[in-house]
């Protein structure tokens, strides 16, 4: 066979990798959007959900569940995470241990989400008796999502490149003057996509609340109060009731809020890369 | 003329591997001394000795003494950032941080602690002034520094390192990633320059060692193997050594 055909065929399969994503991902979306979106309107919205097996009522308490154990666990996040990232990019001797601790960052980070539900369960709801709460699922996914923003953390700092610390270092900077002030300021986007991944996963994880958060349907109150995400809620409505146009509407919210997330991260990382770049 | 730095019998080690043999120098004040050599053969350890850049690289070892003003800058309980104070760099590549241009001018004296904000404008328009770009750029401070052309980010960069006011100013081929007429810029400016600093330039351009120095020392497998002023070292080489680099015999 010639190049040129042998080049054509490898055409094929790429472009037909890349049409076959697309429409799959199109065709979830869309399925999704087209079923839910009739469902959504302001009383759905603002309604709390009836909970057991009624499947009555709207999605508010799995909004404000959402949005309450999203701010609460970036809050216990962010700090433990980026600090242990920086640690092992820019301080951390390269020896036995700092290996074995990258080597359990990232055995951690593929674990299953229901295997660290099962520690939460053991250690937050019972141990603690935090019982089925915001703060235990929050604590849970603290745990599940701290390898995935160390990870990420020390790569984007291992990317800026080493002239930059060099520059800033002949100069007579210190050299936490030199991470703080050039290093973390280059490397910002990167992190900044590591705690939306995070965002990402405390929004779509089902499985590890299940077993942590409880599930009420009440509207929740305070940390030790249960609840449920609007994935748990779209998980209860599929399994447990027989309202699944409600689901659908559900899960359309969550797509959406996921959208307008993505959306928003992705123009101010590339607002924030212009200014620096000077485009 | 008087001694600025100075080094003793010189020994540098990365692991095991030795790259600089007894290497004895004298840089003079307010003068420009040049190394020259072969790639490979020590010259930019050298250089970032000078400073104590090769402290960050694990697994270096130094022996002999670095004297700055006569006093050893390895001996204990020196304190490196001071060194660095002192003896400022500018790297091969252009390396502005990704800052705005006048971000980067102030950079080392805000890192100083520095934060009255008349004083660090003065700064930046005076550090931008001598090194030769304030006219180029005084009505888009606010741009990125990596906007700017790669001879412009190099004028930047030496912006950079004059806002600390250092004493020494190293140059480590500080013109090999740029065009001809940025180059002779820099070789302009670099003439201006000597008259506030002591320059260190490592080159492994001869006819830019011989056009912009006035001291020339030839590096040949870490060894110093000659040290003279640059009329000499380019008229009448003592060693063949010399000779055989200067003329183009290998290199």
């Amino acid at each position: 066979m010639s190049p040129k055909s042998v080049q054509k065929i490898a055409m094929v399969f790429i472009w037909g990798g890349g049409a076959i994503t697309v429409a799959i991902l199109l065709g979830i979306i869309l399925y999704v959007l087209i079923q839910g979106l009739p469902v959504i309107n302001l009383e759905f919205l603002i309604t709390p959900p009836q909970g057991g097996l009624s499947g009555e009522g709207g999605i508010s308490s799995a909004i404000v569940g959402t949005l309450y154990l999203l701010g609460i666990t970036l809050a216990i996040l962010i700090i433990p995470g980026i600090g242990a990232g920086i640690y092992l990019a820019e301080y951390a001797r390269d020896n036995r241990l700092t290996r074995l601790v990258r080597y359990a960052v990232e055995t951690l980070a593929g674990v299953p989400s229901i295997v660290f539900g099962l520690f939460g369960f053991a250690l937050f709801v019972t141990s603690l008796h935090f019982n089925f709460s915001i703060l235990s699922g929050a604590l849970t996914l603290v745990c599940l999502l701290l390898p995935t923003l160390v990870r990420t953390t020390e790569e984007a700092i291992r990317t800026v490149p080493r002239s930059y610390r060099e520059a800033s270092l002949a100069m007579g900077a210190s050299k936490w003057q030199t991470v703080r002030h050039v290093v973390l300021p280059a490397a910002m986007p990167g992190i900044i996509t590591g705690v939306i991944l995070c965002a990402g996963r405390i929004v779509e994880e089902t499985a590890c609340l299940y077993v942590t958060m409880g599930g009420s349907a009440a509207m929740p109150t305070s940390l030790l109060s249960g609840g449920r995400t609007l994935s748990l809620h779209l998980f209860y409505l599929a399994m447990e009731t027989r309202a699944f146009d409600k689901a659908m509407g559900t899960g359309a919210v969550l797509i959406i809020i996921i959208i307008v997330i993505n959306t928003l991260t992705n123009w101010l990382s590339q607002r924030y890369q212009k200014k620096m770049r000077g485009g | 003329m008087e001694t600025k730095m100075q080094t003793r019998h010189l020994d540098f080690y990365y692991g095991e591997c030795q790259v600089l043999k007894k290497v004895s120098l004298n840089m003079k004040e307010r003068q420009i001394t040049a190394m020259i050599g072969p790639s490979g053969c020590g010259k930019s350890t050298l250089l970032r000795v000078l400073n104590r850049m090769n402290d960050i690289i694990p697994g270096t070892r130094l022996q002999g003494e670095v004297l700055l003003d006569g006093n050893n800058i390895y001996a204990p309980g020196v304190d490196v950032v001071e060194v660095r104070k002192r003896v400022g760099m500018v790297f091969q590549q252009p390396n502005p941080f990704p800052k705005s241009i006048y971000e980067n001018a102030v950079f080392g004296p805000r890192m100083l602690g520095q934060k009255d904000k008349a004083y660090l404008s003065e700064v930046a328009e005076r550090s931008l002034k001598a090194a030769a770009l304030w006219d180029e750029v005084k009505d888009d401070l606010d741009k990125s520094g990596l906007a700017l052309s790669g001879g412009q980010q190099q004028r930047l960069c030496i912006a950079r390192a004059l806002a600390v006011e250092p004493e020494v100013v190293l140059m480590d081929e500080p013109c090999s990633a740029l065009d001809p007429v940025s180059t002779l810029k820099i070789e302009d400016l670099m003439q201006e320059l000597k008259k506030r600093y002591t320059i260190v330039i490592v080159t492994h351009n001869m006819q830019q060692a011989a056009r912009v120095s006035d001291w020339a020392g030839f590096l040949l497998l870490g060894e110093l193997v000659e040290y003279a002023e640059t009329s000499e070292i380019f008229s009448r080489p003592q060693d063949k050594r010399t000779e055989d680099y200067i003329t183009g015999r290998f290199g």
